[in-house]
């Protein structure tokens, strides 16, 4: 990455707890989420973030998207630090950041239709604006996703899961956001619709020069998405760099593991799977 | 002759606006010991198919099939007793999602001991015994100690590993897997497939691994059927699948894995729709 970029995003020896209150007679515990995060993030760029279940990537999204604080360390957008258990954090920063959830049917409300889904944040953040314009930049984002005109009125239980996830991800850009987390967005897809959301992401990225923090386990996805890759394990980041230093040169133990679960669709390794087979037989 | 054979099965369901085909005519065989993959995206039929071979759909649903034989046995003009006493032991299946098929009342060492039960006919301390070897054959620590747990307390893996334990309890001729990794993470799903794997080709029983990840078809498949809206649209070799795929359809899926992305956008199965109206001449 050039050292030019404009960075976005810093993070500086973030760390999170939870603590579990004992009960009667139990100590209280804590967990130890995250301990002691580093990075940036660079204008235009996709970071992908790996890890398993569990790893503290989804605790991550959430302090990125102000929804919870951190509970030592440092988050600059855009060189100022920020801080919400501390100090209040204006709208316009809020609109900054937004996320896209990797469950499509949960994240959307059953009763609004598609059209209200895309107005709200209008509503919410620029009450003066007409309800004429509201609507029409509501349609607007909804062809821009890849959605017809006639899906405005519908609901969302009308629509498949690739649809839903396009109207998530509409949703996500009606406020003009300078990043998006993107947590899990196709793993809950067909092969066939993540290769559609997919395509979207990238097109939506140079349309409007988007940051993208990925979050995946799934290392074939982002080995096509991502230019650079973090590795996640237990609350750390144990590894970090461009795409191709990550995949041709795995350093840490369990970059390798994952690496090695990562299925080979290659012609060479299934010829060599039934040879195998065939041996044992 | 094939432990399971099918031949020309349609399942129709009756809906209010009109009977509704979800399956238009699929042939499926399967041998002692072979591993068959059916693909397909949701929608595409492929669970209804095993669903219906194993008796399970509602009565809303009408099954025809031409053939319809397991292991000898004509499954269509099976009583629903006698088909009860193939299901879940000479046939079983295990699911996708690990944590919802598990009764959460119940502790996993009884859920597992109520199949030797009705199926085996064990009782007191065999039940317990040979609970613990299957237990400690799919993989799970401390199998002694974990009779006593709730699905709850234990993990995705863990609950699937249950799954497969209470799958593999009968020694069935056919295990049935519908997308048995989907909900769990890549390390998680080599282990279960690795699992699946080794019990399968020590058992010699036939498989069939219900998906829609090429991946898994690429690590665990013998052969492969390649399903799209209720029809077949390819059987092959694993190997002559993914070397040279025959339907246009089949091309879209594998061109669109990502590990296998040439420039810089995916095709997708829209760019398939008009290949495939132009070679064939139909409509999707």
């Amino acid at each position: 990455m050039s050292d030019n970029k404009e960075v976005i995003l810093s993070v500086r020896g973030i760390t999170r707890d939870y603590v579990t209150p004992g009960g009667l007679f139990g100590k209280p515990e804590t967990v130890h989420a995250l301990k002691g995060i580093d990075f940036d993030l660079f204008r235009g760029e996709t970071l992908a973030l790996v890890g398993e279940s569990g790893c503290g990537k989804s605790t991550l999204a959430r302090i990125l998207t102000l929804i919870d604080a951190q509970t030592s360390g440092e988050l600059l957008i855009r060189g100022n630090p920020v801080n919400i258990a501390k100090k209040k954090v204006s709208a316009e920063l809020r609109r900054r950041i937004q996320i896209v959830f990797q469950n499509p049917y949960g994240s959307l409300n059953p009763r609004q239709k598609v059209g209200a889904v895309l107005e709200e944040p209008l509503k919410i953040n620029n009450p003066e604006m007409s309800s004429e314009e509201r609507r029409q930049k509501a349609m607007d984002m909804l062809l821009k996703v890849g959605l017809k005109k006639e899906h405005f009125g519908r609901y969302p239980h009308m629509f498949s899961g690739g649809q839903r996830q396009r109207i998530a991800i509409g949703r996500a850009l009606m406020l003009n956001p300078r990043m998006l987390v993107l947590d899990e967005p196709v793993s809950a897809l067909d092969l066939s619709i993540q290769a559609q959301i997919l395509n979207l992401l990238k097109d939506l990225q140079e349309e409007f020069n988007l940051s993208y923090l990925f979050i995946s386990h799934d290392l074939s996805v982002v080995k096509y998405f991502a230019d650079r890759v973090m590795v996640m394990y237990f609350g750390e980041i144990v590894e970090s760099g461009t795409r191709d230093e990550i995949f041709s040169n795995p350093r840490h133990e369990y970059t390798r593991t994952l690496l090695a679960a990562t299925p080979k669709t290659s012609i060479e390794s299934i010829r060599e799977r039934v040879l195998a087979g065939k041996a044992t037989a | 002759m094939s432990l399971l054979e099918i031949r020309n099965l349609t399942v129709e369901f009756d809906t209010a606006m009109g009977p509704f085909r979800a399956l238009k005519g699929v042939d499926y065989t399967v041998e002692k010991g072979e591993v068959l993959a059916i693909v397909g995206e949701s929608g595409s039929g492929k669970s209804v198919a095993m669903l219906a071979t194993m008796g399970l759909l509602p009565k809303t649903a009408t099954v025809n099939a031409d053939v319809m034989t397991f292991d000898g046995r004509d499954l269509k003009i099976l009583s629903s007793r006698e088909r009860r006493k193939v299901i879940g032991k000479d046939i079983s299946m295990i699911f996708q999602e690990p944590i919802a098929s598990l009764n959460p009342c119940f502790t996993v060492g009884f859920q597992i001991g109520e199949v030797l039960k009705t199926h085996l006919g064990l009782t007191g301390k065999a039940v317990r015994q040979r609970t613990i070897e299957l237990l400690q054959a799919v993989g799970i620590p401390m199998p002694e100690k974990r009779l006593t747990s709730f699905p709850h307390q234990m993990s995705g893996g863990q609950c699937q590993r249950v799954m497969i334990a209470m799958a593999i309890a009968c020694q069935p001729k056919l295990l049935i897997a519908d997308e048995p990794t989907t909900a769990l993470d890549v390390t998680i799903q080599k282990q279960i497939l690795d699992l699946l794997m080794r019990i399968q080709a020590e058992r010699q029983m036939g498989l069939i691994m219900i998906t829609h990840d090429m991946g898994v078809v690429a690590e665990t498949a013998d052969r492969v059927v390649v399903q799209y809206n209720g029809e077949q649209m390819e059987e092959a070799g694993v190997l002559e699948l993914f070397e040279a795929p025959k339907h246009p359809y089949t091309r879209a899926l594998l061109s669109a894995l990502p590990e296998r992305a040439e420039g810089d956008r995916l095709p997708t199965v829209s760019d398939f729709a008009s290949a495939y109206s132009k070679e064939d001449g139909a409509a999707l």
